[in-house]
């Protein structure tokens, strides 16, 4: 039994898995199946084949030379030292065009890279979400994984892509880089006065946080009945065992209500995808319909305002010139 | 097997812990009202080690008499400073020396002829004579009765530690040079503590008057406030470059539910970016030609002031020491502010009366707290609103009484607005001027009054 757990000392070697026939007009898989006994020890131990295909082969051109054309001008902006490029990387970035610019063409080295860099990376990830429909549908599966993609692709699109367009500037969207986009972040809050009081924002964090509980959950219960068989999910749910029955009844037990070996699947799922889509909603409505969330927040008796203890108003209101 | 992996474990935690540098405890001290997030996080190892590595304050004689022939009669060519006695005269240039030139000495900024003025330093030194006078005098709002020395900034070193030159373009930003354009930020500069934001927020806000605050007055969009995210970036990293110089974090001076709220230490901190940008302007941008190239920047503009010159990772530079007020010479005597006596403010739980000073639109002294009960009530009350009307007395011209009632009502307004009260349940009335006062000033003609409907 313990080969079936994580962390375990035991793999199971067998001949190689090449997988089913795929129905006409799919491109051979590539690559010669291997057992790697480093990735057995975390999961599966085959790797590949691969399926490419002309949609993962577009995508992936596409994306590395989104990727060059973000490290080329960050390299660029080091005065192309590769030194400085390693040692200062976390900071660098690829800009989006001055505001000024609104929504025409800029120059290239005034954000027009950043254009063309992102219209790359958005095409290439459009793409690979199309593989993922695809590639479900040819084996015949549901295509869960392509729609929960498709949540994370809806704010990415919101960040970079509807929410610049709508405001009328390629300024407002966030640069390619490791600490300016989370700077942007922390400035996008500090300008609409506030994230923390934006209704999607919250519900954003909550299907964040909840999808962790719920994995954290949905993990313990499983690891703790794998010794009754329980990690053989899918055969507890059309043919319920011992396992499947003392986790329902430890859930029960702990707070009376327990979710189903099919339905928990279902929760994970719609906690993980209405993260991004809630989040995506929350930045879509700043800046176009909400300016400031903390007094939008006050207006709707959403925020406790406390007193400000002693009153302090505002100097630049008050007649200059006059000395305490 | 486990054993190893366990052992493994415990060292990567270890370094990953070792790595952050900073142990706890840390010592943490509310700044404002309960529940605002206002709290002063200090790690007091870090700060006890600061405070050892700080240079001994030169010891000097104490203030003598300012009895006897003046400087300016007895010395040639005294422009600053000739009011002293000759004793206190050569008691601050002794000091001068100790302060800003220790290792150099008088020929520092003196020839053979002392009267002399052809080093440039001399005329640099003047000047900042100048401004620390100005300084000390004009912007009590920030430096309080505190007030600084040359030493406040110098602290021993002919240049300040801390100063700011306009960064040269680079070259990669222009738009011919291809690509590798940085948007003026992700430098790692260490004066806004090493943040991928804009590396100069100095020219715009320390020596131009660009608009410093980035979020919305009202909850909905408006086409009077378009202000883009790069515009928030400056001002975000002006105010890193506040938070590193002054070792505090942002909550030192913000309520964290909304950074536009008024705090006391907002205030000063609003009065020390008006000081920098006036000293900048003033007093430093002009002696450019007086300079020599060498003790200019890349792109040949004077060193600057910003908020490290003086603090240098404290909130209160040295301390808080009060080195000013032994230098008679640094601190013009200025014709204390005879504050008339008001009557004490009306604080019920619905009506408030605030009194104001001869044309004065600012809440003096303990008028403010006139407000407090009435602000709990509001809270309590979240249907309530609120009706301002400004009175002021007969003396001087209609209309400028009508224009100062209704300054005073915004005052109100704006600390109601401050404590948390919706702008929409704030309701102005028209100025009036008080009835029973037909004629002259009486103190409690000016007031204003505030009423919970």
């Amino acid at each position: 039994m313990e080969y079936q757990n994580l962390f375990t000392r035991v793999q199971a070697v067998g001949p190689v898995q090449h997988g089913i026939d795929l129905p006409p007009g799919n491109s051979p898989r590539t690559g010669q199946p291997r057992l790697w006994y480093l990735l057995g020890l975390l999961g599966n131990a085959q790797v590949g084949p691969v399926y490419l295909g002309g949609l993962g082969i577009a995508s992936l051109i596409l994306g590395t030379l989104a990727i060059n054309i973000i490290g080329f001008n960050m390299l660029a902006s080091v005065n192309w030292n590769p030194v400085e490029f390693i040692r200062q990387l976390p900071w660098l970035a690829l800009e989006p065009p001055p505001p000024g610019y609104g929504l025409h063409l800029p120059p290239m080295n005034q954000g027009g890279w950043w254009l063309l860099a992102g219209g790359l990376l958005t095409t290439a990830i459009l793409l690979w979400w199309v593989r993922t429909y695809r590639r479900a549908r040819e084996l015949g599966m549901g295509t869960h994984v392509a729609w929960a993609f498709a949540a994370a692709i809806w704010l990415y699109l919101v960040l970079g892509f509807i929410r610049p367009v709508l405001m009328g500037s390629w300024g407002e969207a966030v640069p390619f880089g490791i600490f300016p986009h989370l700077d942007w972040t922390a400035a996008f809050s500090l300008r609409y006065g506030n994230l923390f009081y934006n209704p999607f924002h919250a519900l954003s964090i909550a299907f964040l946080y909840g999808s962790a509980l719920l994995f954290a959950m949905h993990g313990a219960t499983i690891l703790a009945v794998s010794r009754y068989g329980g990690d053989r999910e899918i055969d507890q749910i059309v043919d319920r065992g011992t396992a499947s029955e003392r986790a329902a009844l430890f859930w029960r037990w702990t707070m009376g209500f327990n979710a189903t070996m099919e339905s928990i699947h279902r929760w994970a799922w719609w906690f993980a995808v209405l993260c991004p889509i809630c989040g995506g909603i929350g930045i879509l409505l700043t800046g176009t319909v909400v300016d400031n969330w903390y007094l939008w927040a006050v207006k709707h008796d959403f925020a406790t305002p406390y007193p400000a203890v002693p009153v302090v108003a505002d100097p630049a209101t008050l007649v200059q010139g006059a000395k305490p | 097997m486990k054993r190893i992996t366990l052992a493994v474990a415990a060292l990567v935690a270890a370094a990953l812990v070792a790595g952050c540098g900073e142990r706890p405890p840390m010592q943490s001290q509310q700044q404002g009202y309960r529940g605002t997030g206002m709290v002063q996080v200090d790690n007091p190892r870090i700060v006890a080690r600061q405070k050892a590595a700080e240079p001994a304050v030169p010891e000097l004689p104490p203030p003598g008499s300012n009895d006897g022939p003046k400087a300016r009669d007895v010395y040639q060519n005294v422009k600053v400073l000739g009011d002293l006695s000759v004793g206190e005269f050569t008691r601050h240039m002794v000091a001068l020396t100790q302060w800003v030139a220790p290792e150099q000495g008088c020929t520092y900024c003196h020839g053979a002829n002392f009267a002399d003025d052809s080093l440039y330093t001399k005329v640099v030194a003047r000047r900042m004579i100048e401004m620390t006078r100005h300084l000390n005098a004009d912007w009590t709002q920030h430096v309080g009765q505190t007030g600084v020395t040359c030493y406040t900034c110098h602290r021993g070193k002919p240049v300040p530690a801390q100063v700011s030159f306009a960064p040269l373009t680079p070259k990669n930003n222009r738009v011919g040079s291809g690509l590798g354009f940085d948007a003026g930020q992700n430098k790692a500069e260490p004066s806004i503590a090493l943040a991928s934001l804009p590396y100069d927020p100095f020219t715009p806000f320390l020596s131009g008057k660009e608009p410093i605050r980035v979020a919305g007055t009202q909850a909905l969009p408006s086409d009077d406030h378009r202000t883009s995210i790069k515009q928030a970036e400056f001002t975000y990293s002006l105010m890193n470059h506040i938070s590193k110089s002054l070792g505090v974090n942002c909550t030192f001076c913000h309520n964290t539910q909304s950074f536009a709220i008024w705090t006391d230490k907002r205030v000063t901190a609003w009065h020390g970016i008006n000081m920098a940008r006036d000293l900048n302007n003033a007093y430093l941008d002009p002696l450019q030609k007086t300079f020599p190239a060498s003790r200019l920047g890349p792109t040949g503009d004077v060193a600057k002031v910003n908020c490290g010159s003086c603090h240098q990772g404290v909130n209160k530079p040295l301390g808080g020491l009060a080195m000013a007020k032994d230098w008679p010479g640094l601190v013009p005597v200025v014709a204390a502010a005879t504050a008339a006596a008001l009557p004490p403010p009306v604080a019920e739980a619905t009506r408030s009366v605030l009194y104001f000073g001869v044309g004065s639109p600012v809440l003096e002294g303990e008028q403010a707290k006139g407000l407090d009960r009435l602000v709990a009530t509001m809270s309590a009350q979240k249907k309530s609103t609120v009706t301002i009307s400004g009175y002021h007395s007969a003396a001087g011209t209609l209309a400028a009484n009508q224009e100062l009632a209704k300054q005073r009502a915004f005052t109100v307004r704006d600390a109601l607005l401050a404590a948390g009260v919706a702008e929409t349940r704030v309701k102005l009335d028209k100025p009036k001027q008080t009835e029973a006062n037909v004629a002259g000033e009486d103190p409690v003609a000016r007031r204003v009054e505030v009423t919970v409907r």
